[in-house]
């Protein structure tokens, strides 16, 4: 073997620089104005609608570009125009006033003592409320603990959810779970888990099972911007390409992952509908605060699905207007009213300002829809809490602690309930 | 001196540590601008600089194989895993690959890495943010895992941990952050003012692996316990009046069996306290060890005090806690066998 020692001290093979560790950093932090100067959304209308059945790589441009159908005027322009009737709009817009209503109340009962934890979906209220209606009642859906309007969109029992925030007697889940986990097969809404991302890759493997049965539900899933750093949702992305899986798979980019902006998640280079590419996976970027969008976006997945042509990303662009918790607070990190400045608005203004543009709505009728889900909340709050809050009233039976461990209780689960006493 | 919390103790070591040698590294989920979310990591950033203590994306997996990646550079990665829960995305890269790194390379390439994580109940976190998983990793060879019980071991364990050329898994109960905790859920919040062991130095100390700490004297019972079960574990024993001895291990994994062994040999009765779930627990290890070591000293039965074998319920939170009345009920058990 001849070696030639030169080649080692060339010097093209040295750097001419000390490298440098790169660490993103947001534009603006507490103290500064928001600046969101370099998101410039593009005119509603101006992303064509390619067919379901176009190949992925001529659909490629879409992972960049940003799908709006409402524009600032309150009109639905461009292809992606789903066309809906005004009582369809009319019960998105309810959903979302009922899941936005929702979610105040429960932060407050929480902030009262009543729960242990509370997650309100505040400014992302188009994501589930549109995705249940375009997706059919059936279809399954693998939500984070964010698609709290995935049930009430499908006519889940307010009050049912109250009763698993409070952990309380009527907790469907027995008070196992932290408060908004959420899970019920009847609706077609899979077991929330605290470990993000693993929901990603098991909806890719209930589509496959769907598939493999010759079924015709779809399944769905969603995942922060930031849990895309998971390797589930590479399984996901992988497994739904490889077997071309009958399934939607959404981000929703709300900016902030706790306290760490987008670009800690994806080094801000790329867009999250971009890493579809890679995989050969058609990707839609689309304006997440836009009810029309959304909805259209997901029909056009979900008609991909069911013609057997696989999987569609979808990245929806929104903005987490609240905490990520109750137990987080975001003036640590983030410029006070980030979200007054958020460039696509909020998902209730917009479709209120469409069905008003459309002559099918106006201000009064708005307040009374408002109130009715005002009066929604309550009532259900009044049962949940006859029922019992946590710390208070009545709640499952403390012996059901050792159930659901295994099918049949195991003798070391029997001796274990023995000793405690239940 | 200064009396601090065991966050305040634990930012101090990584503060202490990150001036002292630029090789150690301070990263994972919301650590860096924001501070962590218990705050352990608050104001490092600002201080010693953006790529001294910055955030990472949320992927588990990729923090512990950069910080093996790091390691194998020749550099200290302290990394935190925000919730022990969260951990397990990033066991291939602990036990199958930080583990065994030193022996696999015959020495050659080490993986001198820290993991922090708070583990443990009583804040009513669910099964995902309340498990207490050290018995998982004490079954790994290679590696170590500790776990403070006040705030000045908290520092002296965190800065040998850092200064340790081995990887360490570094268990912070979080039920002890803010105060110490007697099981007894109901009385109000106790801060760590006060407390003898929050006397923390403000500079550099060690407090050894290895070393278990006997925090009460006695000769009817040994009592070992870690973490928050240390501060119940003294609770019971002044309920019931028996002369428990309680010993803190401090370190799981070197643990130390002279002082376990003198103990027992001399008490004769032994009770076994953790937080986890039961079955294949590091109590079943210590229970093994007592054994082997204490046989004929033994006047009872061996008994340990656990969590159920059930994942951890939130409403039932504290019917699953062993707490003080578990254990005392135990310590009297045992002395009366």
């Amino acid at each position: 073997m001849s070696t030639e020692p030169n080649d080692i001290d060339a010097p093209l093979l040295r750097n001419r620089e000390p490298l440098r560790l790169h660490v993103p950093q947001p534009k603006r932090r507490p103290g500064e104005p928001p600046d969101f100067s370099d998101f410039t959304p593009p005119e509603a209308g101006s992303v064509p609608r390619p067919d379901v059945a176009a190949p992925a790589e001529e659909m490629r441009p879409l992972a960049f570009e940003l799908i709006r159908v409402l524009d600032s005027s309150g009109e639905a322009v461009g292809p992606w125009r789903p066309d809906l009737p005004a009582d369809r709009l009319v019960a998105g817009l309810r959903a979302m006033l009922r899941t936005r209503a929702y979610d105040e109340r429960m932060f407050r009962v929480q902030r009262q003592g009543k729960s242990s934890f509370y997650m309100k979906c505040t400014g992302e209220e188009a994501v589930a409320a549109a995705a249940a209606m375009a997706l059919d009642a059936e279809d399954m859906c693998f939500p984070t603990y964010r698609q709290q309007g995935l049930l009430l969109t499908r006519g889940y029992p307010m009050m049912k959810m109250m009763c698993q925030v409070f952990s309380n007697a009527e907790d469907p889940l027995k008070g196992r779970q932290m408060p908004v986990f959420y899970s019920s097969k009847a609706a077609g809404f899979f077991s929330i888990s605290g470990n993000l991302g693993t929901q990603f890759s098991q909806a890719v493997g209930w589509a496959m099972g769907s598939a493999y049965k010759g079924g015709d539900r779809i399944a769905a899933a969603w995942i922060g911007e930031g849990s895309t750093a998971e390797g589930d949702f590479h399984y996901a992305m992988t497994l739904a390409s490889v077997y071309r899986a009958p399934v939607v798979l959404t981000v929703v980019n709300n900016q902030w992952a706790i306290s760490t902006f987008q670009g800690i998640a994806n080094g801000g280079e790329a867009t999250f509908a971009a890493r579809a590419i890679g995989y050969g996976v058609p990707a839609l970027r689309v304006d997440g605060n836009d009810f029309l969008a959304i909805y259209a976006a997901t029909a056009w997945a979900a008609e991909r699905a069911r013609s057997n042509l696989g999987p569609t990303l979808i990245e929806l662009v929104t903005y987490r207007a609240e905490g990520h918790s109750s137990s987080d607070d975001p003036s640590k990190y983030r410029p006070a009213h980030e979200a007054r400045a958020w460039p696509l608005g909020d998902p209730i203004e917009r479709l209120k300002a469409h069905l008003i543009a459309l002559g099918a709505w106006d201000e009064d009728q708005h307040l009374a829809l408002q109130a009715e889900a005002a009066e929604e909340v309550g009532v259900a709050l009044k049962a949940a809490e006859a029922i019992g809050v946590l710390g208070a009233g009545r709640r499952p039976s403390s012996s059901t602690m050792f159930e659901d461990v295994y099918k049949d209780q195991p003798w070391h689960l029997r001796r274990q309930r023995q000793e405690a006493g239940v | 001196m200064a009396t601090m919390t065991m966050v305040q103790a634990l930012n101090s070591a990584l503060d202490v540590m990150l001036g002292r040698d630029p090789d150690v590294l301070v990263f994972g989920e919301d650590v860096g601008y924001f501070g962590g979310v218990f705050r352990v990591t608050e104001g490092l950033q600002r201080k010693h600089g953006l790529t001294r203590c910055f955030d990472t994306p949320i992927t588990e997996g990729g923090i512990l194989a950069a910080a093996v990646g790091m390691g194998a550079y020749g550099l200290r990665p302290v990394v935190e895993i925000q919730f022990a829960d969260y951990i397990y995305p990033a066991i291939d890269q602990l036990i199958s690959e930080a583990a065994r790194l030193r022996y696999r390379s015959a020495a050659e390439f080490t993986a001198p890495l820290v993991v922090r994580t708070p583990y443990g109940g009583g804040i009513f976190g669910g099964q995902t943010h309340s498990q207490s998983p050290e018995g998982l990793f004490t079954h790994v060879a290679g590696l170590k895992v500790v776990i403070p019980s006040t705030p000045y071991d908290a520092k002296g364990l965190l800065v040998a941990a850092i200064e340790d050329d081995d990887p360490v898994l570094f268990l912070e109960p979080k039920r002890l952050y803010n105060g110490p905790f007697s099981g007894r859920h109901d009385e109000p919040v106790r801060p760590w003012s006060g407390h003898p062991a929050a006397e923390t130095p403000e500079d550099y100390y060690r407090v050894p692996f290895g070393q278990a700490n006997v925090v009460r004297e006695g000769s009817a019972v040994t009592l070992l316990a870690y973490g928050t079960m240390v501060h119940v574990a003294l609770a019971a024993a002044e309920d019931t009046g028996i002369d428990v001895e309680v010993i803190d291990l401090r370190t799981l994994w070197p643990v130390d069996i002279e002082t376990i062994t003198a103990s027992v040999c001399r008490t004769g009765r032994c009770v076994i306290v953790h937080e986890a779930t039961r079955t294949s627990g590091f109590g079943a290890e210590l229970s093994a060890l007592v054994q082997e070591n204490c046989f004929w000293s033994l006047e009872a039965p061996i008994v340990r005090v656990t969590g159920w074998d059930t994942p951890y319920p939130h409403v039932f939170e504290w019917e699953y806690f062993p707490g003080p009345k578990r254990i005392a009920q135990a310590l009297r058990d045992v002395v009366e066998a």
